[in-house]
């Protein structure tokens, strides 16, 4: 299993090379052994005897993340899809994707996205699975991107990533949570721990983040708008990503999820209205389509949305008829793509009203087409496989148990249920006759279309083989495989339901025909009532939302951003200012930080008091001054009033550094004032003044309050008595500042010293370096 | 005194900030001046004002005052005279280069 993963990612990287070097094969050639050969491989497992096994491989073993690999039902039935559509897709892209393609970088990405859903199936380990969960957005959106040089394209790239990226985050939230409560990082493991799970008060929010991650990557509403705007890719990963896999890995997390959270009630009422509201929105949209990946693109979503309901029953016969439906899908809508993908390769269009009466000009691909649409439709014909999950869904939708707003509920999904698959016959309806009956309208068409090459139709066929086969024989399928996948997600044994599709009585009959006759009713009438279109989706459409929600992020980020970064360095500084008012003032006022009780200090002298009051009068007059020699000589006042200080407490040292620093500052200023600009008035508007005074003296207030208190608040003595001590023993100097500063302390005088040194050079350097007028900057 | 001394740093840094928060350059240079007084002012606060002698150490002489914000002082006296002066020079070629002091005037490209 290890190597089924790695093996695609290893070939991605000889690719390249390989693309390169022989250029006169397809390099589809190369690619098609390995999901070939892993299909066989997995294929060799398939059987009545099969049992769960599991394989772990280190990877950081101290956060319990491993690459914890296991292989049950579930995950051998999306490894099969995955392998098996995986080689019809690399068959098909040989004979779609000419050879003038940048073949290299399509394989690279195609590998990649099956390395990266192999290791989503496979994952036993929640980080491992969300690793490889983003691995899959991130190659489908590169493939979603691929004709890059189309604005769809990269509009559907984006669109899918954001979306995708979204759910794909709270999901790891979610999986942390789980990882958190039940303190394990294995899949099976939590299994174990049901209980622990369903009663943690973290509950909901797992509920929620697994949810929202699982709905937006299988496209449920309202999340599905992505979907269709995805179909801007090669139509070969169209059939691949958006139809058999990738969609599917949302369905895959809530089957694999399900015996956990099937314990709560809000799993049927959530993941049921989820899907039935997005099966009958998704055939409702499907419908009115023009473009034929678009009505496929619907259909997708309103399938995965019955599955999901399917699965959010949660009763037996319904996880069996949502896991046999996974199949089913896969087959007729792989090979609907592919139809579609042929129509588009031979006409040149895709676009539905311009196609027509394609029947007797391409008999092959309307054959597959026949098949394709009317199991879609659930058609009652005993060879096509759609119509007997419709049946199971029908027949799941009508024993729905439940109190209070599940009971509610239950009462209505079968109505639903029967309305979306009323819009799933007329779109499936539409999309066959539409394209391959009626008027043959040559003139619209870009190229005269005729028969697909052989190679184009291979796996549509086999695809269409397979559709027929489960629906002749599905007891071959069933007993070998669909039960134990049944098993694997319900985790109980299914024995009894294998039969289940003999339904040839009963409601879910009834259902069935009323979905056909009245579908057949409306489809014969659209012309009539196709008005309706124009009334509800114009209002409702959430890709306007989308698109709204997107530029107006965009808008008022830029607005904010723009409203404070408006590049006046005085607007930031006062910023600045604030913030660290309101942070210190907060923290003081939280934390009863305030202490006024000015005891312990030293008595007030005439001298002192003289030299304070000198310097607050020089420091005041700094600010009114409006003569710039005399704010400079000024500042010289308040820098001797601060050396007279220093004398008058004790600090030799300090005083004499502080008169000669002050002098040759004082000098410096002198020597600049020269050469800056004449000095203009400056307006400055009352409300500028009020501001900027407010926060000084705010500022200078806090400044005061914070060093009263904590002057007021000694916690322990200070370290000075050692110096004092082993100053002359230590040190052998008698000036103790002078040996802290060279012996005690001396890496910071080193470095006080080299900034210096880089000032003086800083210095010299802005002088000497002068770059010529008109310059460029 | 060291409440006298609080509110003065106080003070000190409420012109240094009020010149800070000017438009023209030299006053901004000022405001920095100003700020790092009161600073070096706060530090000798903390550390007790006039409890005993000069931190030199004489024979029979018990009591002195506390040597180490005074050590940290000097360093910072250097440095921020070490940041004045470039700050000045500074600010003397943002207004030969500029051809304006005007902070208001003195943006980025982009905002222009």
């Amino acid at each position: 299993m290890l190597t089924a993963i790695f093996l695609p990612l290893i070939l991605a990287c000889f690719i390249p090379f390989l693309s390169k070097w022989k250029d006169s094969i397809h390099t589809g050639w190369f690619v098609l052994p390995i999901p070939f050969s892993i299909f066989v491989y997995l294929i060799t497992q398939v059987g009545t005897q099969f049992s769960p096994f599991e394989r772990s491989y280190s990877w950081i073993p101290s956060l319990q993340i491993n690459f914890d690999l296991y292989l049950d039902g579930l995950s051998l039935l999306f490894g099969l899809l995955i392998s098996g559509i995986g080689s019809l897709v690399v068959l098909y892209s040989v004979y779609y994707l000419h050879k003038s393609e940048q073949l290299g970088h399509f394989y690279v990405y195609l590998l990649m996205f099956m390395a990266a859903m192999f290791g989503v199936v496979f994952s036993d380990n929640v980080f491992a699975l969300y690793t490889f969960w983003e691995l899959t957005s991130l190659s489908s959106f590169l493939l979603i991107g691929y004709w890059n040089h189309r604005k769809g394209s990269r509009y559907g790239a984006l669109k899918s990533m954001l979306i995708t990226v979204f759910g794909g985050l709270s999901l790891l939230g979610g999986l942390l949570l789980l990882t958190i409560v039940t303190d394990t990082t294995s899949i099976q493991a939590m299994m174990d721990q049901k209980e622990t799970i369903i009663n943690s008060p973290q509950f909901g929010w797992i509920l929620g983040f697994i949810f929202l991650g699982a709905f937006t990557k299988s496209a449920q509403f309202p999340f599905h708008i992505w979907l269709p705007d995805a179909m801007e890719a090669p139509t070969p990963v169209s059939a691949y990503l958006h139809s058999a896999t990738m969609v599917k890995a949302g369905i895959f997390l809530i089957a694999r999820f399900l015996p956990i959270f099937s314990l709560s009630e809000w799993f049927f009422i959530i993941v049921s209205t989820v899907g039935i509201v997005t099966l009958c929105w998704g055939s409702y949209m499907a419908v009115r389509q023009t473009d034929l990946k678009g009505i496929l693109a619907f259909s997708t979503i309103s399938q995965l949305g019955m599955i999901m309901a399917m699965l959010g029953f949660g009763t037996k016969i319904a996880v069996f008829a949502a896991v046999f439906h996974i199949l089913n899908h896969a087959t007729f809508k792989g090979s609907l793509f592919m139809v579609a993908g042929i129509i588009d390769h031979e006409t040149g269009t895709r676009d539905i009203r311009k196609l027509g009466g394609l029947m007797t000009l391409m008999p092959i691909t309307a054959t597959l087409a026949v098949f394709g649409t009317f199991s879609m439709a659930g058609v009652p014909l005993p060879f096509l496989n759609g119509f007997y999950s419709k049946e199971l869904f029908f027949d799941a939708s009508l024993h729905l148990k439940g109190e209070g707003l599940a009971q509610t509920l239950a009462a209505i999904i079968p109505y639903l249920a029967v309305f979306g698959s009323i819009f799933t016959f007329v779109y499936s309806m539409y999309l066959f006759f539409g394209t391959f009956r009626g008027e043959y309208k040559e003139k619209e068409l870009p190229q005269k279309p005729h028969e697909a090459p052989i190679g184009m139709l291979i796996s549509p066929i086999i695809l269409v083989l397979l559709v027929i086969t489960i629906g002749l024989i599905p007891e071959l399928f069933n007993s070998a495989l669909i039960d134990h996948v049944a098993e694997a997600v319900k985790g109980e044994p299914m024995e009894k339901h294998i039969k289940f599709w003999h339904g040839w009585d009963g409601t879910p009959l009834h259902m069935s025909l009323i979905v056909v006759a009245l579908g057949a009713l409306l489809v014969s009438f659209r012309s009539y009532w196709s008005g309706v279109y124009k009334a509800v989706p114009g209002a409702l459409s959430l890709n306007k939302a989308y698109d709204w929600l997107v530029d107006r992020t965009e808008k008022y980020s830029s607005t904010i951003t723009n409203g404070y970064m408006n590049g006046s360095l005085r607007r930031y500084v006062r910023l600045l200012l604030i913030a660290i008012l309101l942070g210190t003032i907060g923290t003081m006022l939280l934390t009863n930080g305030l202490a006024l009780n000015p005891t312990d200090v030293e008595d007030v002298t005439f001298p002192e008091m003289l030299v304070v009051i000198m310097m607050v009068l020089a420091a005041l007059a700094t600010i009114f001054t409006n003569n710039r020699i005399a704010a400079i000589l000024i500042l010289g006042v308040v820098g001797y009033g601060l050396a007279i200080l220093f004398v008058l407490y004790r600090a030799p040292d300090l005083a004499l550094t502080q008169l000669i620093i002050e002098t040759v500052t004082v000098a410096l200023f002198l020597l600049v004032f020269m050469h800056l600009p004449e000095l203009r008035k400056r307006h400055e508007s009352a409300g500028t003044i009020l501001i900027n005074a407010s926060i000084a003296i705010l500022f200078g207030a806090m400044m005061t309050i914070v060093g009263i208190s904590s002057y007021n608040s000694k916690w322990f003595e200070p370290i000075s008595d050692y110096f004092l001590e082993t100053s002359v023993k230590l040190g052998g100097g008698h000036n103790v500042v002078n040996v802290i500063l060279v012996d005690m302390r001396g890496l910071d005088t080193l470095f006080e010293i080299t900034v210096l040194g880089i000032a003086a050079l800083a210095i010299f350097n802005m002088i000497k370096l002068r770059r010529k007028k008109g310059a460029k900057e | 005194m060291e409440m006298i001394t609080s509110l003065l740093a106080g003070i000190l840094f409420a012109t240094g900030i009020y010149n800070l928060l000017q438009k023209q350059l030299l006053r901004i240079v000022i405001g920095t001046a100003l700020i790092s007084h009161g600073a070096h002012l706060f530090i000798l606060t903390m550390g007790k004002l006039k409890r005993g002698n000069p931190p030199i150490i004489v024979e029979g002489v018990e009591n002195y005052v506390d040597p180490l914000p005074q050590a940290l002082i000097l360093t910072s006296i250097v440095i921020s005279f070490g940041v004045t002066s470039f700050l000045l020079v500074l600010a003397y070629r943002a207004a030969k280069t500029n051809d304006t002091d005007n902070m208001d005037e003195l943006r980025g490209n982009e905002n222009e």
